[in-house]
């Protein structure tokens, strides 16, 4: 088991740069999620882990050493792909003992490790068969039974589920969990989806552009973000975002308002915000709920409702013509048109020092 | 969408597009085709005053029958054996059995093909005998040519495509030099040929010579018996290899390139990545290089017509080139379909051959 330490690590493609100085630590066993945004080079950074790509400058340490020059085999890594790297004219058992044939393992003793992945991962029955003859999510357990075989230190996976449709994908998650569990080994996993991240996650690690937005805990994230990227990010629906006016200070009770906003007082940690100045107010849409005129601090009307059952989205239009979106629990009717008031949890209220730019917006 | 109009939906005028081509290619392939059945069962000469008569397998039966006679040698009053003033063991002349020999009706008309030494004190000499013994070291020569050319030319080619498929500055440039013998009309690449082979100042007579200080002494590459198949051997496969090499380009650029870095992570070494991904994955491409080059290789023709004309003493006679000499050359047309009709039968049966042989196995 190992820890995988990255320090001041860059890459550049020719003249472009793709990752832009990571800092980051991996403890031992811990399972770790990159996510951001398409080509924000989560893909790049796991394959520099590899070793797949090589690493332009910064030290990449695994358990205590340091294996910038380390070809992929010799680091103890295995890896996972999106688009499974089973070997076509292998059955099962030959993908699944693949890395113990190429190391030349007897038989006996390769027959017995196959055999123990295909158990952890349900699949005994299938082993005679070809690839495809196999389901996706058959094939994606394939490609696991294969980096489990090796016995590596750290396990990398990269949007290994996201060739599934959404039921397969819960099983798969559920699984991977329990596989985390079961090894304890060192995992880091690159997805699009933030359940699979906030669900399996001991640790996310939100990319931007190569660089770093935060790392830690998935609800110290989700209720302490650092940073309006990160807010925005995680949480779906996304945060909204509304541009405020700093009133008054009070120690960390800072009071905003806008045209739209009634005056507020929200608390703030660490941030330092000078009156007169914009803010940007975050209220996620599950922390926001239908009020009387006379106890709302906003109003405005709906523009779009969408009823998932368990939860009524609202897209609600407000008197300064801005957008909020409010997560009602429960199924409610709302009619398309109609004014509302609308409140919030002050204590889930965030300020941030900086103004929403398109990019964090859009997604 | 395309707008659907009449012209692109009308039976009648898919038919008139493809009319031309059509009308071609049963002119100059299907009835010649079945010219060539029907002529090879007659007596049809090219330019002749009488009309053909309908002669059944008698074609066939003058080109392909053999047979065999065992000689005892000749004896004196004494019993001893008679020999040559070179102390050869003297036989009975073989045109006493062959010609008029009421005795040996299997073996009328026919000529010595090859012979060896038997029987006790290898006194004996066992003879095959052919009725058309030029057809038979046709068709002899013309599968060495297939044998040797085959694997020689498939195995280059597709080293060559190894060497090539690398991500390197310029290697677009050794592609281009690889293919350009094939784009040369193989007329012109013969004659050149002819003159790299010259006996007194050619080409590779010099070259050996400068390289060998003078020790080599000139051969007259296509005029001698041993020399002059291999020439051409020599020469066919380098004028088709650039060809063959980009099939299996092709072939290696649809492996996917995650099942390299599969490979490459569990530790495969160059030869375990050859044999477990990049041939397996080639499987197909093979099939197809070897029934090309096979069917190529049965059509030996112009390098011999221009090189040699099939000698010296028949040594590079091949069966396309028996075909074009019997029916042009001794206008022969019916005998020259024959041949026509027994080279497709062999290239036919091969190829179904060579496609039962490397099927795809399903357990
Ligand atoms: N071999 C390469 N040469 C040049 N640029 C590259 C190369 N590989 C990746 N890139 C660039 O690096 C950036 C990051 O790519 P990467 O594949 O890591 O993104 P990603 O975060 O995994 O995205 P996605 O979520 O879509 O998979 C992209 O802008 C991509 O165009
Ligand atoms: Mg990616």
């Amino acid at each position: 088991m190992a820890d995988v330490v990255l320090k001041n690590i860059r890459k550049s493609f020719g003249s472009v740069d793709i990752i832009k100085g990571v800092d980051l630590e991996i403890n031992d066993g811990e399972f770790t999620v990159f996510v951001g945004p398409s080509g924000c080079g989560k893909s790049t950074l796991l394959r520099m882990i590899a070793g797949l790509e090589d690493i332009s400058s910064g030290d990449m340490i695994i358990g205590d050493k340091v294996v910038n020059a380390l070809p992929p085999k010799d680091r103890s890594v295995a890896m996972v792909f999106q688009s499974y790297a089973i070997f076509p004219h292998m059955t099962v058992r030959e993908n699944i003992g693949f890395g113990l044939t190429i190391a030349k393992t007897p038989k006996a003793e390769k027959d017995l490790k196959v055999q123990e992945a295909a158990r952890i991962l349900q699949m005994e029955h299938l082993l005679d068969r070809r690839p495809s003859q196999l389901s996706g999510g058959q094939r994606q357990r394939v490609a696991i039974g294969r980096a489990i075989t090796r016995k590596p230190e750290v396990f990398l996976f990269d949007e290994p589920l996201s060739n599934l449709d959404a039921a397969l994908r819960m099983d798969m998650r559920m699984e991977i969990g329990k596989l985390h569990h079961q090894l304890g080994a060192t995992m880091i996993y690159v997805t699009h989806d933030q359940v699979e991240a906030m669900t399996l996650a001991d640790k996310i690690v939100v990319l931007k552009d190569g660089e770093v937005m935060q790392a830690g805990a998935p609800m110290d994230l989700y209720h302490h973000p650092k940073n309006l990227f990160v807010a925005g990010f995680l949480g779906a629906p996304s945060m909204n975002f509304a541009v405020v006016n700093v009133e008054k200070i009070e120690g960390d009770q800072i009071t905003v308002k806008n045209d739209a906003i009634a005056e507020t007082t929200v608390h703030v940690q660490g941030r330092s915000f000078t009156v007169g100045t914009k803010a940007t107010l975050g209220l996620r849409p599950q922390y926001l709920s239908i009020a009387d005129e006379r106890d709302s601090c906003m109003m405005g009307t709906i523009v779009l409702t969408e009823r998932l059952g368990s939860e009524t989205i609202l897209n609600i239009k407000l008197s300064d013509g801005s957008t909020m979106i409010a997560a009602i629990a429960d199924d409610q009717i709302f009619k398309i048109g109609q004014s509302v008031g609308l409140t919030f949890d002050a204590d889930r209220a965030h300020l941030f020092d900086e103004l929403p730019s398109a990019s964090d917006a859009a997604h | 969408m395309a707008t659907k109009t009449s012209l692109t939906q009308s039976n009648i005028s898919g038919w008139g597009f493809a009319l031309p081509a059509f009308a071609l290619m049963v002119t100059f392939i299907i009835l010649p085709f079945f010219f060539a059945l029907w002529f090879s069962l007659t007596n049809q000469r090219l330019i002749s005053p009488n009309p053909a008569k309908f002669i059944g397998l008698t074609n066939y039966t003058e080109l392909l029958s053999v047979g065999t006679i065992l000689l005892e040698p000749e004896r004196d009053a004494q019993g001893d054996i008679v020999r040559t003033d070179d102390g050869d063991i003297k036989y009975p002349r073989l045109r006493n059995f062959t010609r008029k020999n009421p005795d040996y009706p299997a073996i009328q008309g026919m000529q010595e093909w090859f012979s060896w030494q038997t029987g006790p004190n290898n006194e004996f000499k066992r003879v095959i005998l052919a009725k058309d013994v030029v057809f038979m070291r046709a068709l002899k020569n013309t599968f060495v040519f297939v044998l040797v050319v085959a694997p020689l030319q498939a195995g280059l080619a597709l080293g060559l495509a190894l060497l090539i498929n690398q991500k390197l500055r310029g290697i677009n440039i050794y592609r281009a030099i690889y293919f350009m013998p094939v784009v040369v009309s193989i007329v012109v690449v013969a004659f050149l040929w002819r003159l790299i082979y010259d006996g007194n100042n050619g080409l590779l007579n010099n070259l050996l010579g400068a390289m060998s200080f003078g020790w080599f002494e000139p051969v007259d590459w296509l005029g001698q018996t041993s020399t002059a198949m291999g020439s051409i051997i020599a020469m066919s496969i380098w004028q088709a290899v650039g060809f063959h090499m980009v099939i299996w380009l092709s072939g290696l650029q649809t492996i996917s390139p995650t099942l390299y870095e599969a490979a490459d992570l569990e530790g495969a070494s160059k030869w375990q990545t050859f044999r477990y991904v990049t041939w397996p994955g080639l499987r197909n491409t093979a099939v197809l290089v070897l029934i090309v080059i096979t069917m190529q290789a049965f059509g030996l023709f112009a390098q011999v017509d221009v090189m040699t004309n099939g000698g010296p003493l028949d040594s590079t006679q091949t069966i396309v080139f028996q075909a074009i000499e019997r029916g042009y050359g001794k206008q022969d047309i019916s005998g020259g379909s024959a041949i026509s009709v027994l080279l497709f039968l062999i290239v036919l049966s091969i190829s179904l051959l060579q496609r039962y042989l490397t099927r795809e196995r399903h357990s």
